[in-house]
């Protein structure tokens, strides 16, 4: 059976961590290099690199990140962010990323998720979703609705629809991030997870509100998601992943073990 | 010199830089003669069996593997490089390269997990490999080590003996296959972690002429 996936997520602006990661005696590390070398070592599944870099012309040093990530590294990572052409996809896969991620460019062009699918494979797109809870109505009868820029803006899409929508064109998974969880460290969004996870056949990695262990528990059984993103839980050094993947190991939860 | 067998079948370079973190260096070509001389050589691949079979014999890469196999040098396929050496696959119904009898088919649709929910595919994740037998190129490989998967298609062969090892995914299949100087892996030693890794650098060692036990 396949292991459900710890996955942390570091956000990267201009080649640097936005956060620095405290670990080992509280040094505050920048280099997205070396704590992705640090994770890899700890037993994480899988990297997420999400670049909030704002200038295009900059965009090459991520490239170059990728670059060295993925000569010390030897798991699956996926970049997200600013990915907006089959151009921009086909560069941050040659540097080595397993997946890219999607999301604002796919809602303003959903024919971007079956275009990059056709040219690199399904397995190598996410469908990055951000998401917020509103009242249902009938544009959003989930009573989930798409939102872009951050959370900033509405775009009037249902998420269970556009979750299903992603998968026909497509999507090779998704990565599920609730707007409402997001930074309260007050759990994962269940049923939202719930609802996409157990309706796609893709994977879904839940993303937005891990503050303890259990909350990572809840997502990956009441949640049904086959994945958890992990930030602030892991970078501040409340938890290790270790620590993490044994208190799940020990409830029941198939998760790798040995790396 | 490693050979790493590009037939515009996916991103290699990912194979090259594992390789390159073992320190054994490598040449990702599409020439048959270099083919030919390299010591070793690597048959990854991602995507569908039909494109890669044409791509194959576009560049007469099929006849490269066929004369390397016949020459005892040692192989590993990984991935599709795992599907394309069977006989015949049910993706876009293609005719394959024969070494290993037996056949590629789709995963099940229908088929459900413990708690009842339905397997996705394509199986995608970590997973364990069952070891039937002893070979070298899991020598210092902990049995609980797993390992990453991508694959909507699985390799059925019809001989038992071709079987080193099994991974369970709703079914079980043959996720590791053998014969002679050749092994071929479902899943991606390059993708996963220090076990894969190990696989890798055991390969580089194998001397393609021991047996399985």
């Amino acid at each position: 059976m396949l292991s459900k996936r710890i996955i942390p997520c570091l956000d990267v602006r201009d080649g640097k961590l936005t956060k620095g990661i405290k670990f080992k005696g509280n040094v505050d590390i920048g280099d997205p290099v070396e704590i992705a070398t640090f994770y890899y070592e700890e037993g994480a599944d899988e990297l997420v690199f999400y670049d909030i870099t704002a200038s295009s012309e900059r965009r090459d040093i991520m490239i170059d990140t990728v670059r060295r990530v993925a000569e010390k590294i030897f798991i699956p990572f996926s970049v997200g962010g600013g990915i907006r052409t089959v151009e921009d996809m086909r560069r941050v896969l040659l540097a080595g990323a397993e997946k890219v991620s999607i999301n604002s460019a796919a809602i303003r062009d959903p024919d971007l998720i079956h275009r990059g699918a056709e040219a690199f494979g399904s397995q190598a797109i996410v469908l990055g979703m951000d998401v917020k809870k509103v009242p249902p109505s009938e544009k959003t009868p989930s009573g989930y609705e798409m939102v872009i820029d951050g959370g900033r803006t509405s775009v009037g899409l249902d998420a269970f629809a556009w979750a299903i929508e992603g998968e026909r064109l497509g999507a090779g998974e998704i990565c599920l991030n609730s707007i409402d969880a997001d930074g309260t460290q007050q759990g994962y969004e269940l049923p939202l997870t719930k609802l996409i996870a157990s309706n796609v056949a893709i994977p879904v990695i839940a993303s937005g509100g891990a503050g303890s262990i259990e909350h990572i528990l809840d997502v990956l059984t009441q949640g049904v998601a086959d994945a958890a993103l992990v930030a602030s839980i892991t970078h501040y050094g409340t938890y290790t992943i270790r620590q993490i993947k044994s208190f799940l190991y020990d409830k029941g939860i198939k998760v790798r073990m040995t790396w | 010199m490693i050979a790493i067998i590009d037939y515009e079948a996916g991103n290699l370079t990912s194979v090259q830089r594992a390789l390159a973190h073992l320190g054994k260096p490598s040449v990702i070509t599409g020439d048959l003669w270099e083919v030919m001389q390299a010591e070793r050589v690597i048959f990854p691949g991602v995507g569908a069996a039909g494109k890669a079979m044409e791509g194959l014999k576009k560049r007469e890469l099929d006849q490269a593997l066929l004369m390397s196999y016949q020459q005892g040098k040692p192989i590993l396929g990984i991935c599709l490089g795992t599907q394309i050496v069977m006989d015949w696959s049910e993706e876009n119904n293609t005719s394959c390269l024969g070494l290993i009898k037996g056949k590629v088919l789709r995963f099940p649709e229908d088929e459900v997990d413990g708690d009842g929910r339905k397997l996705k595919v394509p199986h995608m994740g970590w997973n364990q490999v069952q070891l039937r037998r002893k070979h070298s190129l899991f020598e210092g490989v902990p049995p609980e080590s797993e390992f990453y998967f991508v694959h909507a298609y699985y390799p059925a062969p019809e001989n038992p003996v071709s079987v080193l090892g099994e991974t369970c995914y709703g079914i079980n299949f043959a996720s590791v296959l053998y014969s002679r100087n050749m092994i071929a892996v479902q899943f991606h030693p390059e993708k996963s972690g220090r076990p894969g890794l190990k696989i890798l650098s055991n390969f580089c060692a194998w001397n393609g002429k021991e047996h399985a036990e």
